[in-house]
């Protein structure tokens, strides 16, 4: 099957890419563009572990096509901090222990990002069904939650003090 | 001293040695997105390749046809089992003394089982490759039922047809595998026969998946000019899969690196070797450039490493009073077509014998089948030391119907049995000693916290509502006090494969007073990089934060036999702290000569050794550091190194008691967890807060497979639940926030009192979850009922209870 | 899991689309949010040589309520109906619905009409439709027709809607009175155990009119006409309840699989029907 060019904005960055149609988006990401954070876990969309922001919302990477992603803006893991500045929920999973083998946490911080863009005081209850996309093995979820609400709550007293 | 000085309690708090909530060094890279994992290895020109795989449970291979597939453009080769015949690995060797097809050998054995194996140049080459390899089968008879395998006529393994002597002794049947017997099995029936009171029942400890959230995967890339292999992959322990790489391959040992990369997750899924890895070893030295394998979910848990699949039947006896006199255990093994279960050599049913559990039982038996049938391979310890689940699960549900037998309290039926704390070290019937324990404190403690009498005064009202029609709600407390056994092992009882179970750790400190240190362990999440440094820290004075933790590469790190079974800080735990004892002993002697005065002048100090009885003369370990490297010293070596291979006199046996409060729809079978409270003694703490993680998620892993996580078969050995969509992995939102709490009681014969935590909440949680279903119906003349507790399973209970006469 | 290899159109207006699917026939699929597609697709279950992704068609977004009609077009997301305050004011059981499909990443992509085209009886949103009375507009080669949800579905994975057709909007007048969507799952991102739409318009005590159907409790979604007939009238007491329940459970015909066998469905079945029947009376 022929390639095509494949254009999105990734990270803020313009990205060509030169795919067949039914290269997935994970695949692309991560074995083109190099950006191994979303990670692959059931391939049935059901773990959240490629989960990435297409266009405002949160995606499982592994159930969409790259050519689906044309035009379209990503944000991965790797766009939201950086080693000299981290995104407070990246702060707040690593003050909290929200994480132990890593391998689901770039889909759940990427998932937790989106929540809190929608619903910035979220309640428990709330992070937990707002989260319930994205599965993880080792920490029985109670520290994410915390990471989560807590990282919610720094970003309104951020915001508080900035008014 | 002056007054720039820090004071004692501040060198220690700048240590951030044991005891410390440390934040873990992992995370930075993680929550980053730069974690390092199988799949994100990519090596120049590297090929992928993939399996296809039986789609019958057992059939004979007539005809494989791979002309289609290799006229694919980009496809490199298709190997089978003729192709691998020649090098003799299209069989393996398994952990337990059995042998495994890498690829079919003239039949297949379980649904999914690897036929052929296609290399092609880039993923979607090899699945279409996959789909063009044509074979032909002629389907046979099935067998998914221990018991009926062992009557059954049909021979499974015609490998082995005819041979009486097995890896463990005779062999019974075709279909029989072993029999592993221990303790005193005529006594123990005289006493059960002649006893006041008896209990039988059977359970099945139904077939699980450890299911990491990464699957398995391996890289191997064989460097035909230099000779060297290197191999990356899943390995829980690396530095066996080097030597079994040798063996297999002819290459000697030390012409091949393992590198275990930062693993997604592990829970014993990684321990096993898989045919992916021999055949990508194999098509990298064939091809000479890197082969990937890396599975798919569905392969997961339909081929790689299950787990449990016990069917056990117990009695057990006591006085009137509830004093506990004697049990017998028998279980039937289901191992699937090939016994690669994970244990000890010597071990058959792992440490299955720790079934007397907590309690003070004067004589016990226990005999156990091994058999096959048509299922995949496996039986790892899914976050368990070896089969230790299974022997906490019986006794604890065994503990509960004696208490029905008997009409009393299943928690004052366990206080009255515990080994009492002066009769540690604790000779079981079963052949362990346990090292050290307090049970009736912690019980005591976890009954006061839950307020256990007001649970139960509750749970008589809520039963008394529903007999009048009030409510269709029903409320059970699950109850489990759980004995672990880990840190395998002594050498002289537990091996892989002939390798002594030691661990090990060298030290290097550099001039600047920093260190490096390598064990033979691999992390799959426990944090190792963050608290083996604690341990450190503490040992020799230099702060957790200047120490690097290396893991997972065998050219590098010493030999050790890696991470699962809790034994990570018991064995190489220990491992560190004596290596740094030996640092400590060579920055004695420096600083004694550093400061003019005897060896024995000076005493360590937290960061220092200092002049005894003058404490404002002294030297940090960081002067000391320095000394090693630019100073001759008579009589001592330059350099401050060391190294320890540590070989544990006894197991560690952590304990702890859990209690669940659980609300249950009669007529639905939805289940609700209001409240969980654990308790663990896991010895000396190193990390609270890694503690406390590890406790979280074993009790979450715990309710999943109590609560509905199942490998199902169908008659044709069909996998029933081969998708995340039927096995059951819980969200945040079917999980509830647990409380935590703790006794100390260290190991007498661990050299800082630890004794490993990581699996203790899986198994105490599953007997906990399981006996808060079973004692809600308890009151309408449940006995006992088998996991999972899936909604229509309690709602079958519910119904054969006559709960929806209405 | 890698699919086989396709062709990609991305047409901008339905005609572009129908005009692939003329071309192809059986050998084209269009793609909406593609989290059911996609899997079979990767299974190798479902063979797309032609995948039309519908995601430029603008014309098949958005929620339009005139007066009490309202007009869903096939690719809102179950995110966007979720979101929709108008459309919660207007239809609540809506929200209440598509709170309980999938997970939150699965509602961004899921599509209202992808979920009531293909046909799973597992989909919650046929039922739903079903329960509403809503009508689905259908365009092809040979112009726009309309079809009540309750005559749509044939078999699982069978519907009335021709291979070459598309489903482009779906109508239905907002519902009066109380409403509950019920359903028993074992975990998020399952298929209902059983699950159950209610509405039910109140004339002072007595219920004056209702409207049960019910998902993956057949092979097609089930309206049940007797159910309603068993409430209308009645004060929708413990006997009426019960009459309904007995009815609606006549209609079923659930199959076992590894939620429970067909007694168990029918026991929950029943159950969540009359949770349903319940709880859209206290809102009424």
């Amino acid at each position: 099957m022929t390639k095509q060019i494949v254009e999105m904005t990734v990270n803020g960055e313009t990205r060509e890419v030169m795919v067949e149609p039914r290269e997935l988006l994970i695949y692309v990401l991560r074995e083109q563009l190099r950006l191994t954070g979303p990670h692959v876990g059931c391939e049935t969309s059901h773990c959240g572990a490629c989960t990435v922001e297409i266009n405002g919302k949160s995606v499982k990477s592994c159930t969409m096509f790259a050519v689906q992603a044309q035009g379209a803006e990503i944000t991965t893991i790797e766009g939201l901090g950086s080693p000299d500045g981290l995104h407070v929920l990246q702060e707040s999973f690593k003050e909290h222990h929200g994480l132990q083998c890593g391998y689901c946490t770039p889909g759940m911080i990427t998932r937790a990002h989106r929540l809190l863009q929608e619903n910035p005081n979220p309640t428990e209850e709330e992070v937990r069904f707002g989260m319930a996309g994205n599965i993880c093995r080792c920490t029985g979820y109670q520290n994410i939650v915390k990471s989560i609400l807590s990282a919610a709550a720094e970003i309104n007293s951020a915001s508080e003090a900035a008014q | 001293m002056n007054d720039l000085t820090p004071d004692r309690d501040e060198r220690v708090a700048n240590l951030k040695g044991l005891g410390c909530s440390r934040k873990r060094v992992e995370d930075a890279r993680f929550t980053q997105g730069k974690g390092n994992y199988i799949d994100d290895i990519s090596l120049p020109g590297m090929l992928h390749g993939d399996f296809v795989r039986s789609p019958y449970a057992h059939a004979r291979v007539k005809s494989i046809n791979t002309d289609a597939a290799m006229a694919l453009d980009g496809v490199i080769a298709v190997l089978t089992a003729k192709d691998l015949e020649p090098l003799s690995l299209h069989w393996m060797p398994t952990l337990a003394g059995d042998k495994q097809m890498v690829l079919a050998d003239g039949k297949v054995l379980f649904q999914g089982q690897e036929v052929a194996f296609v290399v092609a140049r880039d993923r979607y080459i090899a699945a279409d490759a996959v789909d063009l390899v044509e074979v032909e089968y002629e389907e046979l008879p099935v067998l998914v039922d221990p018991f009926e395998a062992l009557k059954s006529e049909v021979v499974l393994r015609e490998d082995l047809d005819g041979q009486t002597e097995g890896a463990h002794g005779p062999r019974k049947h075709h279909n029989h595998i072993f029999t592993w017997e221990v303790g005193d099995e005529a006594g123990t029936n005289a006493v059960i026969d002649d006893a006041d009171v008896v209990a039988e029942e059977t359970m099945y400890y139904h077939r699980t998946h450890p299911c990491p959230l990464e699957p398995c995967g391996c890289l191997a890339s064989m460097d035909k000019v230099n000779g060297k292999l290197t191999l990356y992959g899943t390995f829980q322990a690396p530095h066996v899969v080097r030597t079994v790489a040798s063996l297999l391959s002819g290459i000697e040992e030390h012409n091949i690196r393992v590198v275990s990369p930062d693993i997604g997750g592990g829970f014993g899924n990684k321990v096993g070797v898989y045919p992916g890895y021999v055949c990508s070893i194999v098509a990298s030295i064939v091809t000479g450039v890197p082969v990937k394998w890396v599975e798919d979910r569905m392969e997961n848990l339909m081929t790689t490493a299950f787990a449990r699949d016990y069917w056990m039947k117990g009695r057990i006896s006591a006085t009137r009073e509830g004093k506990i006199t004697g049990l017998h255990c028998h279980v039937t093994a289901d191992h699937g077509a090939f016994d690669a279960c994970a244990d000890p050599t010597k071990f058959p049913a792992g440490f299955m014998n720790i079934c007397t559990g907590s309690y003070d039982i004067p004589i016990a038996y226990l005999g156990v089948d091994g058999v096959y049938t048509n299922k995949a391979p496996g039986g790892v310890s899914y976050r368990c030391s070896f089969r230790v689940t299974e022997a906490v699960y019986f006794i604890e549900r065994m503990i509960e119907v004696l208490a029905i037998e008997l009409n009393m309290d299943a928690a004052e039926l366990r206080r009255i049995n515990f080994i009492r704390k002066e009769q540690f070290p604790y000779q079981s019937a079963l052949g362990w000693e346990y090292d050290s324990g307090d049970y009736h404190t912690a019980w005591d403690k976890a009954l006061a916290a839950v307020d256990y009498e007001g649970l139960r005064k509750e749970q008589a009202e809520r039963v008394e509502a529903f007999k009048r029609g009030e409510t269709r709600t029903l409320m059970g407390i699950g109850l489990s006090f759980f004995t672990e056994i880990v840190g395998a092992g002594p050498v002289k009882n537990c091996d892989i494969l002939g390798m002594g179970m030691f661990d090990s750790c060298e030290i290097r400190i550099h001039p600047t007073g920093s260190a490096i240190a390598r064990l033979g362990t691999i992390s799959q999440g426990q944090g190792h990089a963050t608290t083996f440094a604690q341990i450190l820290a503490s040992e020799i004075g230099i702060p957790a934060d200047s120490i690097t933790i290396e893991e997972g590469d065998t050219d590098t790190a010493p030999y050790g036999l890696g991470t699962y079974g809790s034994r990570s800080t018991p064995v190489a735990g220990a491992a560190t702290a004596m290596a740094g004892r030996k640092i400590r002993a060579k920055a004695q002697m420096i600083a004694a000569y550093l400061l003019e005065v005897h060896d024995d002048d000076v005493e360590f100090d937290v960061d220092r050794f200092v002049v005894k009885g003058a404490p404002e003369r002294f030297k940090t370990m960081g002067e000391i550091a320095y000394a090693a490297y630019n100073q001759a010293i008579p009589g001592v070596e330059p350099g401050l190194e060391a190294v320890s291979y540590y070989d544990p006199p006894n197991m560690t046996y952590p304990f702890g008691a859990y209690v669940c409060v659980m609300d249950i729809d009669v007529d639905t079978g939805v289940t609700d967890i209001r409240r969980f409270y654990a308790l663990d003694d896991c010895g000396t703490r190193i990390n609270p807060m890694v503690i406390e993680g590890q406790i979280h998620g074993g009790l979450t892993e715990a309710l999943a497979v109590a609560m509905g996580q199942e490998i199902a078969y169908d008659d044709m050995g069909n996998v029933k639940t081969g998708t995340l969509m039927d096995f059951f992995l819980p969200t945040a939102w079917e999980v509830p926030n647990y409380e935590t709490d703790h006794t100390v009681t260290p190991s007498p014969h661990h050299p800082i009192g630890a004794k490993g935590v990581g699996e203790s909440p899986h198994v105490g949680g599953v007997p906990c979850f399981s006996n808060a279903v079973q004692d809600a119906f308890r009151p309408f003349g449940l006995r006992h009922t088998n996991m999972p507790h899936d909604h229509w399973r309690i709602w079958k209970t519910a119904n054969g209870l006559g709960l929806h006469d209405t | 899991m890698i699919p086989p290899s396709f062709e990609y159109h991305r047409p901008t207006d339905v005609a572009g689309a129908l005009a692939v699917l003329a071309e192809h026939g059986d050998d084209a699929r269009v793609l909406a949010g593609g989290h059911s597609l996609i899997p079979m697709m990767k299974l190798r279950m479902a063979d797309v040589p032609h995948l039309i992704d519908l995601q430029d068609v603008a014309a098949l977004k958005g929620i339009d309520i005139s007066g009490d009609q309202i007009t869903i077009g096939a690719m809102t997301t179950q995110h966007e109906l979720i979101a929709s305050d108008a459309l919660h004011a207007a239809a609540p059981i809506i929200r209440e619905a598509a709170l309980q499909i999938a997970d939150p990443q699965v509602r961004y992509m899921g599509t209202i009409g992808g979920n009531v085209a293909n046909g799973d009886p597992g989909n919650d949103m046929p039922g739903l439709m079903q329960c509403l009375d809503a009508r689905f507009t259908l365009e092809g080669a040979d112009g726009t027709r309309t079809v009540a949800a309750r005559s749509f579905y044939e078999a699982a994975y069978m519907t009335d809607r021709d291979d070459e057709e598309i489903l482009t909007h779906i109508s239905f007048a907002a519902p009066r009175g109380g409403y509950a969507y019920e359903k028993q799952k074992r975990k998020i991102g399952d298929y209902a155990t059983a699950a159950c739409a209610a509405l039910i318009e109140r004339d002072g005590d007595k219920v004056a009119a209702a409207s049960v159907a019910m998902t993956n409790l057949s092979d097609i979604p089930v309206f049940s006409e007797a159910a309603a007939a068993a409430l209308v009238g009645s004060a929708c007491d413990d006997a009426a309840v019960k009459a309904a329940v007995g009815a609606a459970l006549e209609d079923i015909d659930p199959t076992e699989d590894n939620r429970g066998p067909v007694e168990f469905k029918m026991h929950v079945a029943g159950i969540i029907i009359s949770r349903a029947i319940q709880r859209a009376w206290s809102r009424a």
